[in-house]
C-alpha cells in the first residue's frame, strides 16, 4: 500500500460571505478578494507541510495544477515539484499533474518532467489529467469539443520525445514540430510512471487500462460517492483482460485525525466547512463547457462535481452529515483506521492520496493532523495488498518498487 | 407548415445535413443560432409565403452530423458551399440569426455568388472589448429567457423555457442542448471573433442588418458595428429582444420579406 500526501495550496482567507456574495471560486473569482501581504508566506508553509509529509514517512507528496482558482494557488505544480526535490530525499514526488493540452507546444511537459526526474533522481511520477473545464475551457480558453483529441495527440508526442532514439518530426492536427529531441531525457526508462487523474469520463477509464496507466480519481465527495466511478474503472480494466492489481488504481480521500471523535469536530469542521461551502462554489455556467464531456459520458446520467446541483447537496452538510457520506474521514484514530481500510478494500486502491490540509486549515493543525495520521493510522492500513507488486512506481525511490 | 424533413450527405457521408424546408418561390436558406431547439418557426412559416425557404441543421446538431470533419469556419463554410450544390441551388438569399448570422456573413464574404441577399439577424462575429456579447452558449438554462426575451414573462419565452415532464424526456433535453451548443462552440471559443471583420469587406450582396432594439444578449452597438462594415447594408431595429424572430415573427418577416422583394 502506498499513502501519499496530496497538498491543493488552497487560499485561506475568502471572506465569510463568500459563498453567498459572489458566484465562483474558479474562472471568476474577483482578485481584489486576494490579499498578497497575508499570502507572504503561503508556499513556504505549503512545502514545509508536504516536507513534513516526508519525514513523517508518507511514501509520496502530491501537487496539481488550477488556474483562476482560489482552492488551488498552483497554476504551475511543476515549480513547487522542482523546489520539493531540493528539500526531500525519500519520497516520490508525484505532479498530478501537467494538463496536457494547455502547452503549446506539449514538448515543454516533456522537458520540465524530464528536469524534475533528473532533479528529484527518479522520483517521478508523471501525471497527465485532460483538465478541468473550468482551468481548460475558461481559465484557457481551449474549445471544449477538440480538448480531448488535443490531450490524446499532445499525450503521443511527450511518449514518443521520451522514447524514440532518433530526432523525428511530429505532423500532428495541433501541433507541428519538425524537429523534435527534446534535452535532457528523463532518468527513468522507459520514462518516469504516468498516472492519470480523471473526473469520472468513460473514455478515460478504457484509455487508461488500454494503456496501463494508473487511474486517478480525485473526488472531492468521498469514498462512499467514489464507488460507481471506481466500480466503473475496475469494469474497464476487466473488459481490456488486464490484471486486478490494486496499484493500477489511486484514490483521493479528505481525512482528519484527532484524539477523540469530538475532539475532530471541534478542530476541524470550520476548515472542512470552508472547504466545501466556499472552495467549491462554482457557477453552474462554469461546471461543464458544452462539449467537455463526451455524449457517452453524459448519457450514464452523472453530473458535474461542481455547480448549482453540486451546490444544493453542499449546502444542507453538517458534520455528521460530511461523515455519513464519506466525504471526510474524521475521528479518532481508530476511527479513521476502520473507514479508511473500508475505502481502500472497496474501491480497491492501492495508491492512497489523503488530504489533511483541507480548506483553512491552518500550518500547525496541518501538521498536528499528518503527525497524527503517519503515527496512528498509516502503519495500520500500510499492508493491505500484500502479494501486489507496484509497477507504477518511481525507480528512484530508495527502496522503491 | 414543413413540406420536407430530409437528410442529404455530402463528401461520401462524412458531413450529413438534416434540412427542413417548405414553400414555393425564389430559394432562401435559414441558418439557425445556440437556442433554436426545433430548427422551424412561425417566421419561416411567414416566409414560406413567397420563398421556398431551407433550414438546415449545423453539422452535430440534431440530425444532421460530422462536426467532427470540420476544423474551423472555412471548413463549415465549404460545407454548406457542398450542401447547396446538393440542394440544386445557385445563388439563394441567406438569413441567419446569430451564429447563424455568422455562417451567412462569412458564406457570402467567402463565395459571393452564393448570395442573392443577405439578411443578418443580431449576428455574431465581431467583438468589442467595451460591450462584450454574453456567453449565451455557457448561461444556466434558468438565466437564458431574461437575456434572451424583451418580455421573459410573455407567453412566446415562457413556451420557450417550458421543462419537460419526465427525468428520462430532461436528460434528453439536457444532452441535445449541449450538443446543440457545443456543435457551434467549436467555430466560435472563447471569443466569436474569428477574422470574420478582414473579410466582410467582400460582402456584395445588398445586406439587411435586423436586430431586436430591446437584445440584451448580442448589444445594439453591434448593428451599428455591422452596418459600418459591410457595404450600403440597411439597417433595421425592431421592437423585440435577442430572439425577436419569435418574439414578432410578423413584424419582422414583413421587414425581410420587403427588404427581399420577389
Amino acid at each position: 500500500m502506498k499513502i501519499c500526501f496530496f497538498h491543493l495550496m488552497p487560499y485561506r482567507f475568502l471572506p465569510e460571505d463568500f459563498e453567498n456574495r459572489y458566484r465562483s471560486v474558479w474562472v471568476d473569482v474577483p482578485h481584489h478578494l486576494y490579499d498578497p501581504e497575508k499570502t507572504r508566506g503561503l508556499y513556504h508553509e505549503f512545502l514545509d507541510e508536504l516536507e513534513f509529509a516526508e519525514a513523517q514517512g508518507f511514501d509520496g507528496l502530491c501537487v496539481n495544477e488550477h488556474h483562476n482558482n482560489a482552492y488551488g494557488l498552483m497554476p504551475s505544480p511543476n515549480l513547487m515539484a522542482a523546489a520539493l526535490t531540493r528539500r526531500t530525499s525519500r519520497a516520490a514526488v508525484i505532479v498530478l499533474g501537467n494538463s496536457l493540452a494547455a502547452y503549446n507546444p506539449p514538448l515543454r511537459v516533456a522537458e520540465e518532467f524530464a528536469m524534475l526526474d533528473l532533479l528529484s533522481r527518479g522520483r517521478l511520477v508523471a501525471g497527465f489529467p485532460v483538465g478541468t473545464s473550468m482551468d481548460m475551457n475558461f481559465a484557457y480558453g481551449i474549445d471544449p469539443t477538440t480538448l480531448r483529441d488535443r490531450y490524446h495527440e499532445a499525450h503521443d508526442l511527450v511518449i514518443q520525445a521520451w522514447t524514440r532514439p532518433e530526432v523525428f518530426a511530429f505532423n500532428g492536427k495541433y501541433t507541428q514540430v519538425r524537429y523534435v529531441n527534446i534535452w535532457p531525457q528523463p532518468l527513468q526508462k522507459p520514462h518516469p510512471p504516468v498516472w492519470i487523474p480523471g473526473g469520472g469520463s468513460v473514455e478515460t477509464w478504457e484509455w487508461t487500462a488500454k494503456l496501463d496507466y494508473v487511474y486517478c480519481y480525485l473526488s472531492y465527495y468521498g469514498y462512499k460517492r467514489g464507488k460507481a466511478t471506481m466500480d466503473g474503472f475496475w469494469e474497464a480494466i476487466a473488459r481490456v483482460g488486464a490484471d486486478d492489481n490494486p496499484y493500477r488504481a489511486g484514490f483521493l480521500q479528505l481525512v482528519c485525525v484527532a484524539d477523540t471523535d469530538a475532539e475532530a469536530e471541534r478542530l476541524y469542521f470550520p476548515h472542512v466547512h470552508y472547504f466545501y461551502q466556499k472552495c467549491l462554489n462554482v457557477w453552474e455556467g462554469f461546471a461543464e463547457a458544452p462539449g467537455y464531456r463526451t455524449v457517452k459520458t453524459l448519457q450514464t446520467g452523472t453530473k458535474p462535481q461542481v455547480g448549482a446541483q453540486a451546490k444544493k447537496i453542499r449546502q444542507s452538510l453538517n458534520w455528521q452529515k460530511y461523515l455519513e457520506q464519506g466525504y471526510v474521514i474524521a475521528g479518532s484514530p481508530r476511527t479513521v483506521r476502520e473507514q479508511l481500510t473500508d475505502c481502500i478494500k472497496s474501491l480497491r486502491v492501492g495508491h492512497l492520496m489523503v488530504l489533511l490540509q483541507i480548506g483553512s486549515m491552518p500550518k500547525e493543525l496541518t501538521l498536528h493532523n499528518t503527525a497524527l495520521f503517519a503515527r496512528d493510522v498509516m502503519p495500520h492500513v500500510r499492508d493491505l495488498w500484500p502479494g501486489y507488486k507496484d509497477r507504477w512506481w518511481p525507480s528512484g525511490v530508495p527502496n522503491g518498487a | 407548415m414543413i413540406d420536407d424533413d430530409r437528410t442529404l450527405d455530402i463528401r461520401e457521408g462524412a458531413v450529413r445535413f438534416r434540412v427542413l424546408s417548405a414553400g414555393r418561390g425564389p430559394h432562401l436558406v435559414s441558418f439557425h443560432s445556440f437556442h433554436e431547439r426545433g430548427g422551424w418557426s412561425p417566421f419561416l412559416d411567414r416566409l414560406a409565403a413567397r420563398y421556398t425557404v431551407h433550414a438546415p441543421f449545423h453539422p452535430g446538431v440534431q440530425g444532421s452530423s460530422g462536426v467532427e470533419t470540420l476544423d474551423d469556419v472555412l471548413d463549415l463554410v465549404l460545407a454548406y458551399d457542398e450542401l447547396l450544390d446538393r440542394l440544386g441551388i445557385g445563388a439563394a438569399h441567406l438569413i441567419g440569426h446569430f451564429f447563424g448570422g455568422m455562417v451567412a456573413a462569412e458564406l457570402a464574404a467567402t463565395l459571393r455568388q452564393r448570395a442573392a441577399k443577405l439578411v443578418l439577424v443580431s449576428p455574431l462575429g465581431l467583438w468589442r472589448d467595451d460591450a462584450p456579447s454574453q456567453d449565451l452558449l455557457i448561461l444556466p438554462q434558468e438565466d437564458l429567457p431574461a437575456v434572451l426575451f424583451r418580455d421573459p414573462a410573455s407567453e412566446v419565452a415562457r413556451r420557450w423555457a417550458a421543462a419537460p415532464q419526465t427525468e428520462e424526456e430532461t436528460l434528453a433535453a439536457q444532452i441535445e442542448s449541449i450538443q446543440r451548443r457545443a456543435s457551434m462552440a467549436k467555430f466560435v471559443w472563447p471569443i466569436p471573433d474569428k477574422g470574420l471583420q478582414k473579410r466582410l469587406h467582400r460582402i456584395t450582396a445588398p445586406t439587411l442588418v435586423l436586430w431586436g432594439d430591446a437584445d440584451r444578449a448580442n448589444p445594439v452597438v453591434y448593428a451599428e458595428e455591422w452596418q459600418r462594415r459591410v457595404k450600403g447594408a440597411a439597417l433595421l431595429l425592431v421592437p423585440g429582444g435577442h430572439m425577436v424572430l419569435h418574439e414578432a415573427p410578423d413584424t419582422a418577416a414583413a421587414a425581410v420579406m420587403e427588404f427581399l422583394g420577389t
